[in-house]
């Protein structure tokens, strides 16, 4: 059911490099033959060490990914952000019917009156209102669509 | 500059769908990735290497790189910060404050009146509660009285998260 974030006492520690790929390495990944060899003679390391550095941060969850971030709309697909008022009494069942959405990127519980709120996200824009009939008359819940009107650029971040 | 939201998305040529669906869970962690992709998908390396280039340039792919998780990092609070600001400022209050270090993400998004009256949202994360309230002051502070009313929803708990992903049927049973 329900993932809950771990808690903070679970913080794991983080040498150096492990600070240096997470800093350093959110963006400008190189498209090359060796890109591995080229990232690894700026951090002073063998292409082997990064690679498994790498490999460890993903698989203790401290990376939750490692690759190109694609940007939905402009690669054509839809994307919004939607909000729902679940009764207290339904939210399990309804988080259920929701969730069982393959275009439900991501599903949260927040505190508020709008107590739901998840992120549609289509390979084709078209599909978003659809995919809101769809939830509606399933869950009886009332959808508020707030689909982004500017994006505003954020630097990269969680500095280690 | 302001990375606007594009209004000229075209739909994706089948070669940059199956690069796309190749590596849209991560690059294989293999000394020559791209090499493994296009091995992959039946195409030469150079096209690959040269498809990915021009999804860089146009923005298609925002970067290569990798993505650190806020909660195995210790950022186990956040909360969803939202604003009421006119619209003829929001998008220079937007820049200010997608600037600021404990954002990750910000948008202008439309309000639905009278339940939602927010049209300025900032994720802002930190190691509880308490900072995460801290840093919305911040923004509370930068916005002055152009700000009528603003609210910050914390999570409570994460009900989904599976990223985005092409190549799915839009209504299948999932694992939740």
């Amino acid at each position: 059911m329900a993932i809950r974030p771990p808690s903070g006492e679970s913080k794991p520690m983080l040498d150096e490099l492990d600070k240096r790929i997470i800093n350093e390495l959110q963006g400008g990944f190189p498209i090359c033959d060796d890109p591995f060899a080229l990232v690894a003679r700026r951090f002073d390391i063998d292409e082997q060490m990064l690679i498994s550095n790498i490999r460890r941060l993903l698989d203790l969850g401290i990376l939750s990914r490692f690759g190109p971030m694609y940007h939905a709309e402009r690669m054509g697909g839809g994307l919004t952000l939607c909000a729902m008022a679940v009764p207290d009494d339904r939210f399990e069942e309804v988080a259920q019917a929701v969730n069982q959405h393959a275009a439900v990127a991501h599903n949260y519980e927040r505190e508020h009156e709008l107590n739901m709120w998840f992120v549609l996200a289509t390979e084709d824009a078209s599909e978003i209102a659809s995919v809101i009939a769809a939830i509606e008359a399933q869950t009886g819940c009332k959808i508020y669509n707030m689909p982004k009107i500017e994006e505003f650029y954020v630097g990269l971040h969680l500095a280690v | 500059m302001p990375a606007t939201t594009s209004s000229s998305a075209t739909s994706l040529s089948e070669l940059d769908r199956r690069i796309v669906l190749a590596t849209q869970a991560g690059l294989p962690l293999d000394p020559r990735p791209f090499h493994r992709v296009a091995h992959m998908i039946g195409a030469s390396p150079e096209l690959v290497g040269a498809r990915l280039k021009a999804m860089l340039a146009s923005g298609q792919i925002r970067r290569i790189g990798v993505v650190p998780n806020h909660y195995r990092l210790g950022y186990v609070a956040n909360g969803m910060t939202v604003w009421d600001v006119p619209d003829r400022c929001v998008a220079r209050y937007g820049e200010r404050i997608g600037a600021l270090d404990f954002v990750s993400h910000c948008y202008h998004r439309p309000r639905h009146r009278p339940v939602w009256p927010y049209n300025l949202f900032a994720m802002v994360h930190g190691e509880n509660r308490t900072v995460v309230r801290e840093k919305a002051a911040v923004i509370a502070n930068m916005l002055g009285n152009d700000c009528t009313d603003h609210d910050v929803l914390f999570s409570k708990r994460i009900l989904k998260k599976t990223g985005l992903r092409l190549g799915q049927p839009q209504t299948s049973s999932s694992r939740y």
